[in-house]
């Protein structure tokens, strides 16, 4: 896991919080957060190969399709729910949107930009953009949810989510000024807005 | 290295009062062990048995080439409850026909055999049994105790009624409570044997008979529950027995699944005894440790303190992944450490004691996790 991201969630997340990381994948980032960070909580993921990494890394982990929902998790039952780059993977993504801060007090969610400029430029080139970040061709690419980060505000203010905070990830820093344009990764913190 | 296996015999004598308010003033349990258990007494894990097992979970016996144990691919060195780092205890249950105390022996009281009158047994009764021979053995906490199906709710219940001596508990393709259609099935198997001529009552040790027809159907019945739709259509799908014309017979073998579950039946009812199914399905039919609670699994489980890693399997249909589902449902509302893996895997509710390695290396993974953990 790229540790810039990794650092910049783990600013977000209060110290010894319970934590959901929903499309965990081999559990780096909830091992991280238990080791260093005071935290407890469960991955959720569907690979079975992931599945096996989390249980040999000590993270506890639930075998579930995020595309069933959320059911088995109560109201508000974690401090804090993660996507970390699951969300472009879902086919419910709207519903898993507002799962997440039903679920917890608040929300950590990162996707691909496709608004980033390299991927402008392709689009404006005429190809759909291939590129560390999306390294995935048309014909093949797991993510069926491709968005951007201003794309997301309008998504977040139909749902009335709170954004608590909003920035982008490029190489190894955070980017405020214009992420939509100069960032890969859009990184958002949200919660429901009645509380 | 393959293991050998030595069945051992502990009595006891202070009775053990039964749920359903029977006693057993004296009993024996017939158990084997693999492994060593260390200095601390710490690497203990129980296996419990499901249906038709028993105590000799792994290894072979000496000189006997076919008495491989029922979960050998599971539970030996180097395997996934690997007996070079722990100390593994297999234990035949109360009213079983393998020889722990059951139907078929002697009733102190009467100095016959106990037949229909031996008291129902509990999933609970089994567990506190258990705990005694635990004892015996001068072990107070286990580093894990684990089954599958019917096993799978002995390792449960022994989370609630002694949560200070689990460390982990490992629930394979099992359930919370049996279901209508679960029961159905037992009750269709119990009256196929208790309809029996040859059945007596219960008391049929005493004519020298066996109820070997309602074993059979109850084994056939049961057998085709614990298969896939799938795994069946691919073994035997609709071939004939014999040829390749339809005899036009009501009686005879005609398909090949006729053939596979008469063997089966047959097999079975070679070996086990009437009065112990009716008991273990019975067993089976009572456990629901959340009818104490309205039905409120969430609260039947916060007394349960150890970790848990609850395996289920998507093509078993008789203990289906959503009750599985709800066990970890119920773990996590309380805040209990779990693990769920949901194996994607032909075979049905068979699928717990089959080959299949990423069901096999999940265990596996996971006692190694158990293995390395400081004992408390």
């Amino acid at each position: 896991m790229n540790p810039v991201l990794r650092d910049a969630v783990m600013k977000m997340v209060p110290y010894g919080s319970r934590v959901l990381d929903l499309g965990c994948g081999d559990g780096t980032m909830l091992a991280h957060l238990q080791k260093n960070h005071g935290c407890s909580g469960y991955g959720v993921e569907i690979d079975d190969a992931n599945v096996l990494a989390c249980v040999k890394r000590g993270v506890e982990v639930i075998q579930l399709n995020l595309d069933q929902g959320l059911s088995m998790f109560g109201d508000q039952s974690f401090d804090v729910v993660l996507q970390i780059d699951t969300l472009q993977h879902l086919r419910n993504a709207e519903t898993m949107l507002n799962e997440t801060v039903r679920v917890g007090r608040m929300g950590i969610v990162t996707f691909p930009n496709f608004a980033h400029w390299p991927n402008r430029l392709s689009v404006m080139r005429g190809y759909m953009p291939v590129t560390r970040k999306l390294p995935f061709q048309w014909y093949d690419t797991p993510n069926i949810r491709v968005g951007t980060f201003t794309d997301f505000f309008t998504l977040a203010q139909k749902n009335h989510l709170h954004i608590q905070d909003a920035f982008g990830l490029q190489e190894d820093r955070v980017v405020r000024w214009w992420p939509n344009a100069r960032a890969a990764t859009a990184v958002f913190q949200l919660s429901a807005l009645t509380h | 290295m393959s293991l050998i296996a030595s069945p051992q015999s502990l009595s006891f004598d202070q009775p053990l009062h039964l749920q359903g308010g029977g006693v057993l003033s004296q009993y024996e349990l017939s158990y084997e062990t693999y492994g060593e258990l260390n200095a601390k007494r710490s690497n203990a894990v129980l296996i419990c048995h499901a249906l038709n097992a028993s105590h000799h979970v792994a290894g072979k016996y000496a000189g006997q080439e076919k008495s491989q144990g029922w979960w050998d691919n599971m539970v030996g060195p180097g395997k996934a409850v690997d007996t070079n780092l722990f100390f593994v205890i297999g234990v035949n249950n109360l009213g079983s026909c393998f020889g722990s105390t059951g139907p078929m022996h002697t009733n102190p009281e009467t100095g016959r055999a106990y037949g229909a009158d031996f008291p129902v047994v509990t999933v609970e009764d089994w567990v506190l049994s258990q705990a005694r021979l635990l004892d015996s053995l001068g072990i107070d906490k286990l580093a894990a105790v684990m089954g599958g199906s019917l096993g799978g709710m002995q390792a449960l219940s022994w989370s609630l009624q002694f949560p200070k001596r689990v460390r982990h508990a490992v629930v394979i393709a099992s359930s919370p409570n049996l279901n209508a259609e679960n029961i159905a099935f037992n009750e269709v198997a119990r009256r196929a044997i208790a309809t029996d001529p040859d059945f007596h009552g219960g008391h049929f040790y005493a004519h020298g008979a066996i109820p070997k027809r309602g074993l059979r159907i109850a084994r056939m019945l049961g057998h085709i529950t614990y298969l896939s739709d799938d795994v069946m259509n691919t073994k035997f799908g609709r071939l004939l027995q014999e040829g390749e014309k339809f005899k036009y017979s009501t009686q005879e073998i005609e398909f090949q699944i006729e053939s596979y579950l008469r063997y089966q039946g047959d097999k079975f009812s070679e070996y086990f005894d009437a009065n112990t199914y009716l008991l273990i399905t019975r067993a089976l039919d009572y456990f629901d440790p959340a009818a104490a609670y309205q039905g409120n699994l969430q609260q039947a489980l916060a007394r349960a303190t150890a970790k848990f890693l609850l395996v289920s399997f998507t093509t078993d249909w008789r203990f289906a992944p959503a009750r599985s589902r709800e066990m970890v449902q119920a773990l996590v509302a309380n805040q209990r450490q779990v693990s769920y893996a949901e194996i994607d895997a032909p075979h049905g509710h068979d699928a717990f004691l089959l080959d299949d390695l990423r069901y096999l290396s999940l265990v596996k993974a996971y006692f190694e996790r158990i293995s390395l953990e400081e004992a408390v």
